[in-house]
């Protein structure tokens, strides 16, 4: 417990990806099994114990301590797993602590009635650093600044194995993973891996001006970007799932989708949904995902559907060597074999030039389309991000001018900012709250605001404060985001998706902000997208 | 007397209108009482400056003689009527409590304390009071410093895993710089310590005070020069890791000796990659059980966290106020 905790430490301060490589590496090495498995299991998202909610733990650490003086050190410390590693009463027992699979085996045994007394007895004995790393596992939420990727590709490199083939092998494997440390150390390579893995994805890279001016139209093919979820749907000898762009297996949530696989092979697409007819916008979506399981009723008002990108294997085939034009052909041939209510083929868009492919960007011809992908013709299905053979072109967000009515500390390392925006534009002669945004200045921008926050505060509501937004004084902030919709839970009636803050307008006097009208009309065009 | 007639918050700093003096005043004033050398207490161009000796030699040693018309290094005596004393405040050299006493009243301002070890300062000195003024830097439950050689052990475990980076500390130069380098002696780091520039008058003063600091060495760039700093301790400002003056190390591992390394996302703000916790100020625990230990009528809470420690009186069922004062670094160190 001690080393994990020391190495869950060292990754969170260790900026550089080369050194968190050999920090995992050097962990797996002085760790003995099982220990160093579960370790892994926990970088990599495989150990989600939620033994106890963040709701639990926090009572817990009230009944030790006042919950005046808990909230402010929340507040302050901007993390619940710090804060009660921090705050619990004592410096632990002294003793050795137990060993990381000790603590794993009974975190996963304990049932509901007895995961407090077993958490609190746990932080009674731990010193505070490994009281952090108890607090992270019990609650399933590690976040230290490590992706799965990246801890596989630790483990790949400590055992001389290509981090692809970890991936490959990875859903066929549950932790502490012994029969893949067995490899790593110089034993057999893991046959049978199990049914329908995941495999790692291709993704783009964004179409900027100098690549339009390298690139031959005649190259590449071009498709609609759906705003859905970006998928791979594998089927393989009666196993079946559905996997996220990064792995997660989100099968359970999409049964209708996963019934409709009836084939051998695995495909590239993108997970929509269809409301009343129509694909369905992506907060239809929403009401989909992080479920783990799909009620009848949404199922049937919602049926997600797949929209077939890529072909990655046909069969026992792995056609991922080939080109894409080959794919794209075998990609038609298959879907059309497939429940037409279910898959169906990305369109191709057919362009003769960049320019006439940029008109059709800008006004594309349903409102789920974020923009246009572009691959080249020739180019093989590689894993991650190779700059060149595929493209993103997305559609310009869309602006507006808001006027700044509210604003909130920040957690953290902002804790002593006022760094979390509510904005609005004119209903009248007053304003109206139509989102919230928390990022898309500089650090310089930041401090400039918070300057201007203090200085112009109106009202304080605990870590909030209104600022004067008067027609000719107060700041006006450009605000960037990717759709608009009507929402009842908001006053103004609408809700933004993906707000963040373009420029600040120091120029601009409040009066000429937008109204509330416009963007009621930008519902229209911008439509159902959010 | 009350309280208030004795001392009491003016947008200057702590005022005693009996005898006519500020303690630690942010802006220039007839006369001064200053708790130590940190640059947002003690200040250049007050008329008279009353300090222990260490903390007017340090206050020379920054502004230059002229700091202040006249000065006073007496360890107790009277300015109209106040009877004044000077005790160890345990913070950084020549550091000190100030008590002033009128009308049966005794009030003690502490400025910034520790109750941690520290080879390079005279350790607190309670001193029994009617009001205690105390800082809250630290004054949060969340703020538990550890054993501050287990922290040295940390430095000296990353020396010995990173052999072929340069391990450059950054550290305040006044205490902190000292206390680091006394630290490691006594975990027995025998190897010459490299400091920046601006660190140099402030390390030889406390060796003048006889401190013993073993072999210190500037940290200087001529060329093929770099090589040498290969696991070895640098010490530095902070803003020393920005400027290109950091660039002539190999691999820099930036780490940071200060009491904020306790929370990770001020670590990380800081870019730190190590984070030593060793502060000069209380945590909570220092903080709490002082006040305890002191047991005045009235508890006076300045610069940091006061709502906290604001809080606990109130749970103790302690008499105590904020005061609010201005011009102090929220976050020193």
């Amino acid at each position: 417990m001690r080393a994990f905790a020391a190495l869950m430490d060292r990754l969170a301060f260790t900026p550089g990806r080369k050194e968190k490589l050999r920090a995992i590496r050097l962990h797996l090495d002085r760790t003995p099994d099982p220990c160093r498995g579960w370790a892994l299991a926990a970088l990599t998202g495989g150990l989600e114990l939620r033994t106890v909610t963040p709701a639990l733990l926090r009572r817990l650490a009230a009944e030790r301590t006042d919950e005046a003086l808990f909230a402010l050190s929340y507040d302050y410390v901007g993390d619940l797993a710090e804060t009660v590693s921090l705050i619990w009463p004592g410096e632990g027992d002294g003793a050795e602590p137990p060993r990381l699979s000790d603590v794993v085996e009974k975190l996963r045994r304990a049932g509901r009635a007895e995961a407090p007394a077993l958490v609190s007895g746990l932080l009674d004995r731990l010193a505070p650093p490994e009281r952090y790393a108890l607090v992270k596992l019990a609650t399933g939420g590690l976040r230290v600044g490590v992706s799965a990727r990246l801890a596989k590709q630790a483990a790949a490199e400590w055992g001389g194995v290509e981090a692809a083939e970890i991936e490959e092998l990875w859903h066929g494997l549950a932790p502490p993973y012994p029969e893949l440390f067995a490899w790593l150390t110089g034993g057999e390579k893991p046959a049978a891996a199990g049914r329908a893995p995941f495999r790692p994805v291709m993704l783009a890279t964004p179409f900027e001006a100098r690549d339009r001016e390298a690139a031959e139209p005649a190259d590449f093919a071009a498709e609609w970007k759906w705003d859905g979820v970006r998928v791979q749907a594998v089927s393989d000898r009666g196993e079946r799932r559905l996997y996220t762009r990064t792995g997660e297996d989100i099968s359970p949530a999409f049964p209708d989708l996963v019934a409709a696989m009836a084939f051998e092979g695995a495909l590239d697409g993108e997970l929509l949904v269809r409301a009343e007819g129509d694909v369905g916008a992506f907060n239809d979506l929403q009401q989909r995902l992080n479920r783990k399981t799909a009620p009848k009723a949404l199922m049937a008002r919602l049926p997600a559907v797949l929209r077939a990108y890529d072909i990655l294997r046909a069969g026992a085939e792995d056609l991922r060597p080939c080109g894409y034009a080959e794919r794209r052909e075998r990609l038609g041939a298959f879907v059309a074999a497939l429940d037409p209510e279910r898959f169906d083929l990305s369109p191709e868009i057919p362009f003769e030039s960049w320019e006439a492919l940029d008109t059709l960007r800008s006004a594309p011809p349903h409102p789920a389309i974020e923009g246009v992908m572009l691959k080249r013709l020739e180019s093989p299905y590689l894993a991650g991000r190779p700059k060149g053979p595929w493209f993103k072109w997305k559609r310009e967000p869309h602006l507006i001018d808001a006027v700044l009515m509210y604003a909130q500390r920040g957690h953290g390392k902002r804790s002593s900012f006022y760094s979390d925006y509510t904005f609005g534009v004119w209903d009248g002669e007053t304003l109206a709250p139509v989102g919230k945004a928390y990022f898309g200045f500089t650090d310089e921008e930041l401090k400039k605001i918070d300057r201007f926050v203090r200085a112009n505060t109106v009202e304080r509501f605990g870590p909030v404060r209104s600022v004067r937004a008067e027609p000719d004084f107060g700041l006006v902030l450009e605000v960037a985001f990717e759709g608009l919709a009507a929402s009842s839970r908001h006053r103004s009636g609408v809700a933004m998706r993906f707000p963040r803050i373009a420029r600040l307008r120091w120029d601009k006097p409040p009066r000429e902000a937008d109204r509330l009208e416009t963007l009621k009309a930008m519902i229209e065009t911008a439509g159902p997208r959010t | 007397m009350r309280p208030d007639d004795l001392l009491h918050p003016t947008p200057e700093g702590l005022y005693c209108p009996v005898g006519d003096f500020h303690i630690d005043p942010s802006r220039p004033v007839r006369r001064a009482l200053i708790t130590h050398g940190h640059a947002d207490h003690a200040r250049a161009g007050h008329g008279a400056v009353w300090a222990t000796p260490e903390t007017l030699e340090i206050m020379a040693i920054r502004y230059g003689e002229g700091f202040a018309a006249e000065r006073r290094s007496d360890a107790k005596g009277e300015i109209g009527g106040v009877r004044v004393s000077f005790h160890p405040a345990g913070h950084v050299l020549g550091s000190a409590q100030i008590a002033v006493e009128a009308g049966g009243l005794r009030i003690v301002a502490a400025g910034d304390y520790k109750r941690a070890f520290d080879p390079t300062c005279a350790a607190f000195e309670p001193v029994p009071c009617d009001v205690f003024i105390t800082e809250a830097t630290f004054g949060l439950p969340v703020f538990r410093h550890p054993d501050p050689m287990a922290e040295i052990g940390r430095l000296l475990a990353s020396l010995r895993d990173f052999p072929e980076r340069a391990h450059l500390v950054g550290v305040y130069a006044l205490g902190k710089a000292q206390r680091l380098i006394a630290l490691l002696r006594a975990a027995g780091w025998e190897r010459p310590v490299y400091i920046h520039g601006a660190l140099r008058k402030l390390c030889d003063y406390y060796v003048c005070r006889g401190i013993d600091l073993g072999p210190l060495e500037d940290a200087t760039a001529e060329k093929g020069a770099a090589a040498r700093y290969a696991g070895e301790v640098v010490l530095a400002p902070p803003s020393a890791f920005g400027a290109t003056w950091a660039r002539r190390f190999p691999d820099p591992l930036f780490a940071f000796a200060s009491g904020w390394m306790q929370v990770r996302a001020r670590a990380r703000q800081r870019g730190a990659e190590l984070g030593l916790v060793i502060s000069d100020h209380c945590d909570w625990a220092g903080l709490t059980e002082t006040i305890r230990e002191i047991d005045p009528g009235e508890v006076w809470i300045t610069h940091g966290r006061e709502e906290a420690l604001m809080r606990w009186c109130e749970i103790e069922g302690r008499a105590a106020r904020p005061l609010h004062l201005v011009g102090y670094e929220d976050e020193p160190e």
